[in-house]
């Protein structure tokens, strides 16, 4: 069988080998994967969020078990972005992953500080995209979901894509913890995102019903894994098609959410997605990221298709 | 902190050479050979459970028993702790398995030549054994200390000779009746240890290491936390660890772990199944370093 063309783009012209990638907070920093497979095989490796300041994150329970899926409150924890560009995105550099690099901030201009940050790092060479992400659930005050509100989302992006080279994408995360993710994803590209990752976690919730309390340390979580993906198809399906509309600037849409085999891929393709992350499913197997890039290749062989890139939203009426 | 260095490690689908009832729990035979060539004592390995399609989608942790590069062969204990662990222990002879491992830091050698003494809560003592071996060809004098609520949650009291091994029980239904730390302060004077090596629940953990402290020995504790990866990934397994430089940080008991000095650990902080942050560790707000 002849070779699949599985190239994709991110936005700003930046083109990947293939559209599979890590998803920020499941995949730690690259080091502890690389040991199961190389991580340059990825079309990106998303690296976990990092803030200004290196953060504890939450007491422990911090996750919990569901069906199809799991709840996470881990609440950000990690270096602070000095030591991230110090230590980890070198690292990264030099194994030669094409870098997505997750960043968030407890204000606006803590983002953008960040993003500043890691503009000015040595190794900044090795990010293709920064993935603004406004919309995890696990923090003190649920006014810091940004991507809650349009308004705020907006602010963020503004801030930083003042600080960002043009030629870099900014990848708005969303939540689909809202009414109208259209919304919030034409606030977030009007105000200079490139493209949009969706969906992110939903905040959940598991009580321990013998110590008759909540099992988690945060009490509320991020719930993630299989049991979510029709919720990220419909996210993708609603943002695409407000894109085929003219409601919505076009704009690359990073699907993530349940994603598990290369099935799972297409579908969240087919729905609109330009690239694919794989999250939770890495938590049961090492390797599913690139596991599903061989599954997903094997799919268009299969069924004779030359290019992943025509994929993209086809399940929409054209 | 620089990336972890993290160790050789194998992810393989093994095959069920053999299972036995072990009191409450149930003992495994796994072949797998490029984890048995590479593992060491407190290292553990992490199965998945259910098949490629499972709804149960973390992995569960285990303490290695036994690891023999000659045969290729693993062993784990499992104790029934919910459906992904009744799945394991119902695994047949002949049945494939994926598991990851060896994972985690291995207990670390004695500080000083004098005794050792190993203790086991629970199951906690499978790997117990297998070090009693290693450190006995070093020329190290090994006791063990073996407890548990009951007899049927005892794991090898049949696997030590009598005069080596010290078993207590809360109910007394074997040896005498009382926890592990009864026996230990006697113990750590009369064999003069400086090491003790202890696998068991936190609280025991604790208790272990107060005693230990308090005679002048070390203990080395290999904590059981829950754990969704085992691989260093998902941040779930996290507990308060004082570094070198006497700072705080909420450290991965997979990746650092799951053997700490019983010093480094922040037990204030750890009750009833729950940890706190401690208010000067690493990255609450105000704390840099």
């Amino acid at each position: 069988m002849s070779a699949v063309d599985l190239r994709t783009t991110i936005g700003c012209g930046v083109e990947l080998p293939n559209p599979l990638m890590t998803a920020s907070g499941c995949a730690a920093n690259g080091p502890e994967l690389h040991r199961f497979f190389d991580i340059t095989e990825l079309g990106a490796f998303v690296t976990k969020s990092v803030k200004l300041d290196p953060q504890s994150g939450r007491g422990t329970p911090r996750m919990a078990e569901t069906p199809s899926g799991m709840l996470n409150s881990i609440g950000l924890q990690g270096p602070g972005i000095d030591a991230f560009v110090r230590h980890d995105l070198p690292w990264l550099h030099e194994v030669g992953a094409r870098v997505i690099v997750s960043i968030a901030g407890a204000s606006a201009g803590e983002f953008a500080e960040v993003a500043q940050a890691l503009v000015a790092a040595p190794a900044f060479a090795a990010v293709a995209a920064i993935e603004v992400n406004i919309s995890c659930p696990n923090v003190a005050n649920r006014g810091l979901v940004y991507a809650c509100d349009p308004a705020s989302s907006a602010e963020v992006l503004h801030l930083v894509s003042a600080v960002v080279p043009d030629r870099i994408p900014l990848l708005a995360k969303l939540t689909p913890d809202v009414t109208d993710i259209v919304a919030i994803a034409e606030a977030a590209l009007s105000a200079g995102a490139h493209g949009l990752t969706m969906i992110n976690t939903l905040l959940g919730m598991h009580i321990d019903i013998d110590r008759m309390r909540p099992l988690l340390f945060g009490a509320t979580g991020g719930l993630s894994g299989p049991a979510i993906r029709p919720v990220a198809v419909r996210a993708i399906w609603q943002t695409h098609a407000a894109m085929l509309a003219g409601r919505l600037p076009v704009a690359p849409i990073i699907g993530v959410g349940g994603v598990r085999t290369g099935a799972d891929a297409l579908e969240l393709t087919l729905a609109g997605a330009s690239a694919i992350q794989v999250g939770t499913a890495t938590f049961n197997d090492p390797t599913a990221p690139r596991r599903v890039l061989c599954e997903l290749e094997e799919l268009l062989q299969v069924r004779g298709i030359a290019a992943y890139a025509g994929l993209v939203g086809a399940a929409h009426p054209s | 902190m620089t990336p972890s260095p993290p160790n050789p490690v194998a992810q393989v689908r093994a095959r069920v050479a053999a299972t036995s009832a072990a009191g409450d729990y149930r003992r495994l035979v796994l072949d797998a050979p490029a984890i048995a060539a590479e593992a060491q004592p407190g290292q553990f390995v992490a199965l998945a459970v259910g098949g490629p399609a499972s709804a149960l989608l973390l992995r569960r942790s285990f303490s290695l028993h036994r690891a023999d590069p000659g045969s290729g062969q693993i062993e784990i204990v499992v104790a029934d702790a919910g459906p992904g662990t009744r799945w394991i222990m119902g695994l047949q002879a002949g049945a494939q398995v994926e598991i990851a491992g060896p994972l985690g830091r291995p207990f670390p050698l004695p500080a000083s030549r004098g005794a050792c003494i190993l203790i086991g809560g629970g199951y906690g003592s499978a790997p117990m054994f297998w070090l009693a071996d290693r450190l006995r060809a070093k020329g190290f004098a090994v006791h063990l200390i073996l407890g548990a609520a009951s007899a049927g949650r005892l794991f090898g009291s049949d696997l030590a000779a009598a005069e080596e091994v010290t078993i207590t029980t809360d109910d007394g239904s074997q040896g005498m009746r009382g926890r592990v730390t009864d026996p230990l302060p006697d113990l750590i004077d009369r064999l003069n240890a400086v090491d003790v090596y202890a696998c068991g629940p936190m609280p025991m953990l604790r208790a272990v290491h107060e005693v230990a402290a308090g005679r002048g020995a070390t203990a080395h504790v290999a904590v059981e936390e829950a754990m969704a990866c085992g691989v260093g990934v998902c941040m779930t397994c996290v507990l308060p660890v004082v570094g070198r430089d006497g700072m705080t940080r909420m450290t991965r008991s997979c990746i650092d772990g799951p053997t700490f000095d019983g010093g480094a650990i922040r037990w204030d902080a750890i009750a009833d199944g729950r940890v706190a942050v401690p208010a000067d560790a690493i990255g609450v707000a105000g704390v840099r370093r």
